[in-house]
């Protein structure tokens, strides 16, 4: 069997969800003729024809705003922001006409924004960062991003197929370096569920993105080095948060690190450390420790981004501390 | 280009008896109920505290909303702006739903969640505005953009918002993906003169803000917005271009905000004699003395007419009273889809 790779299985997704459903289209800067920057649209424009593949001028709120207007009457836009840092462009579309129609006025707003998020590639401060924060306080707004090309594909057809307005983070750093052999039949990862990577008795790390493979990269280390038995729990949604799956994790080894990659302060580690000491802190063995990125813009040269981003070495020495607490 | 740009400054044509005399009716009774939900609304009701928070209205600026929506099928879509109650009245939104919408009461149209002209239905077609100006000039262009994808031939949007908005970074981004595509969309730019306080002056620097639609490459058009016959000859103008896959026009129509932005502002800011003289301008008196010197109507028509609005709303004012609050026990319901 052939590996897809995590773009491969975004592409495969989103054409999946084109084939099955002809409301489905995707709209954003370059990708019909060029096949999009980072080519997760290629091939689009031949197969589906320029009415579902809309190349738009750079013009973020035009795309989500045009998104929100086609979904209220019928249609399942998929829209790309070429990098999601531009998605502070659209902040106000998506936090006050997308998130809120449904609450307001009954009207589901059906659409996907998707793009290319993180660190690890020297994108300097304006192509590498995490973005989740922003919306992480906007209800009626979900938030997914996958780590392996099985929930890449499976997430995109889950996000395509909502009723809600749904941000789809796809982290840029593993578009070519992550594949597995997917299955060849129309699968879905439920939006709001997580998934144990690896199971562990010692520690849990609770993370997502990219995070997922420093987490278990940290933990291969720690249980060959130390001993330690690490659990890892992938959350692939960011909103909303499954909290019964971090809450149980957290009562089962009653050490918790949370990692993510966006930066530290106001991140979503915060909530989730909270929602632990809200209703757990019983079942604590330690305190709960946060690992994320500097509260600085993403530096640029390799040095810098090395420092500003969490790595395995980070994550080792943090879990060794909390785990000797 | 050049036949894609040209404003059109037509020679003054009088449109009026070409327009079929009750359709004339109709839209002298969709002015007149507009005018009288909404004093109901601002000097009735919101002074006794029945209705709280803001409210605005757009007393003096009926025949813009009634003037184009009279050519809307009942599959167009609209997006009208905090200045568009006959845009809500002509879709067929009852006026009951409307009153229970300002006094947040669970049966208005966002069930007490939002309140006042922030309301929609998709069952009517109508789009609910946000108070994030020009946030409907994209999402109208999404509307016609479905269409034009299904091939939805003739459907069109309908896009209504002040000059004020014409400011703001998502009209332009709309304006232009709009033009692009040459979608079925039609802009209707409701030139009141003041963006709450800020005239026209220090809103923009051309003489007409519509002549904004140059650059785009658009058609434009500049009417007198308190005259119902230009208002609708010149909808009818720029909505059938649209049907027929010509493309979006931006058409603005020149009026006057009688009150202030809202209910609480006095409008100290404004000249009094711009009132005065704008006063004389009034749409519906405009149009009632011509119906009456053409013979449409007779003074006793008006009479009956008014006084029949006045029933419709005050049948709408005592169905809402009597309407339950929103429970708050349904605080978090529907922030996402319940099934």
């Amino acid at each position: 069997m052939a590996l897809t790779t995590y773009i491969d299985a975004i592409r495969e997704g989103i054409w999946e969800e084109m084939e099955r459903d002809e409301s489905v289209f995707i709209l954003g800067e370059d990708v019909g003729i060029y096949g999009g920057a980072f080519k997760v649209t290629k091939g689009m424009l031949e197969r589906f024809g320029d009415k579902r593949v809309i190349d738009t001028p750079i013009s973020e709120s035009a795309i989500v705003g045009a998104a929100i207007g086609a979904s209220l009457v019928g249609m399942r836009p998929v829209a790309e922001m070429q990098f999601i840092d531009f998605i502070s462009c659209a902040f106000d579309q998506i936090v006050n006409f997308a998130a809120k129609c449904r609450y307001r006025w009954g009207a589901g707003v059906p659409i996907v924004v998707r793009g290319p998020c993180g660190g690890g590639v020297h994108g300097g401060p304006f192509h590498s960062q995490n973005v989740e924060a922003y919306f992480f306080n906007v209800p009626g707004l979900k938030m997914v991003a996958p780590a392996t090309a099985y929930d890449a594909k499976g997430l995109i057809k889950a996000a395509i197929r909502d009723p809600d307005p749904v941000l789809y983070f796809e982290h840029k750093f593993l578009y070519r370096r992550i594949k597995e052999e997917l299955p060849g039949d129309d699968f879905v990862v439920p939006i709001g569920k997580a998934q144990l990577r690896r199971e562990g008795e010692d520690l849990s790390i609770i993370t997502y993105g990219a995070m997922v493979w420093t987490a278990l990269d940290a933990a291969k280390q720690l249980e060959q080095e130390d001993g330690l038995s690490v659990e890892v729990l992938d959350l692939r949604t960011i909103l909303p948060l499954d909290e019964e799956a971090i809450l149980a994790t957290a009562r089962k080894t009653s050490k918790v690190i949370v990692l993510h990659e966006a930066t530290l302060t106001g991140g979503p580690g915060g909530e989730i450390v909270a929602r632990i000491a809200e209703k757990a802190f019983e079942d604590l063995d330690g305190p709960i420790v946060r690992i994320a990125s500097a509260d600085t813009p993403v530096p640029y040269s390799p040095p810098l981004e090395e420092a500003f981003l969490p790595q395995v070495s980070d994550v080792v020495a943090r879990a060794r501390e909390l785990a000797a607490y | 280009m050049a036949e894609r740009s040209t404003a059109r400054r037509r020679k003054k044509v009088d449109e009026g008896a070409s327009i079929p005399v009750e359709t004339r009716i109709e839209m002298l009774h969709y002015m007149k109920l507009t005018r009288e939900i909404e004093y109901r609304i601002e000097r009735v009701l919101y002074r006794q505290g029945k209705i709280v928070g803001g409210v605005y209205v757009g007393r003096g600026q009926e025949a813009i909303s009634v003037g184009t929506a009279i050519h809307m099928r009942e599959d167009d879509v609209v997006a009208p702006s905090h200045r568009d109650m006959g845009v809500f009245l002509m879709r067929g939104v009852s006026p009951r739903r409307i009153i229970a919408q300002y006094m947040g009461r669970a049966t208005g149209l966002t069930k007490g969640r939002d309140g006042n002209m922030h309301m929609g239905d998709m069952n009517h077609n109508v789009i609910a505005f946000v108070s994030h100006l020009a946030d409907n000039v994209p999402v109208s262009a999404g509307v016609a953009l479905a269409f034009w994808i299904r091939g939805e031939t003739g459907r069109v949007a309908l896009c209504y918002h002040g000059e004020g908005a014409t400011s703001r970074g998502d009209w332009h981004e709309g304006i232009n993906f709009a033009s692009i595509r040459k979608l079925p969309v039609v802009y209707f730019i409701n030139n009141n003169q003041y963006a709450y306080s800020t005239p026209q002056n220090l809103s923009y620097a051309v003489e007409h803000v519509a002549s904004r639609a140059e650059g785009y490459g658009l058609p434009w058009e500049v009417v007198d917005g308190n005259d119902i016959v230009a208002v609708y000859g010149a909808a009818r103008r720029a909505i059938d271009r649209a049907r027929e896959g010509a493309g979006p026009t931006l058409v603005e129509f020149r009026t006057f905000r009688m009150t202030g932005h809202s209910a609480h502002d006095d409008a100290g800011y404004v000249p009094p004699e711009r009132f005065e003289e704008w006063k004389k301008k009034d749409p519906i008196a405009r149009f009632e003395k011509r119906l009456l010197e053409e013979g449409v109507v007779t003074k006793e028509k008006i009479e009956a007419m008014q006084e029949e609005c006045v029933r419709i709303v005050d049948d709408a004012v005592e169905w809402a009273e009597r309407q339950p609050w929103p429970d708050p026990k349904d605080l978090t319901r529907d922030v996402y889809y319940e099934g």
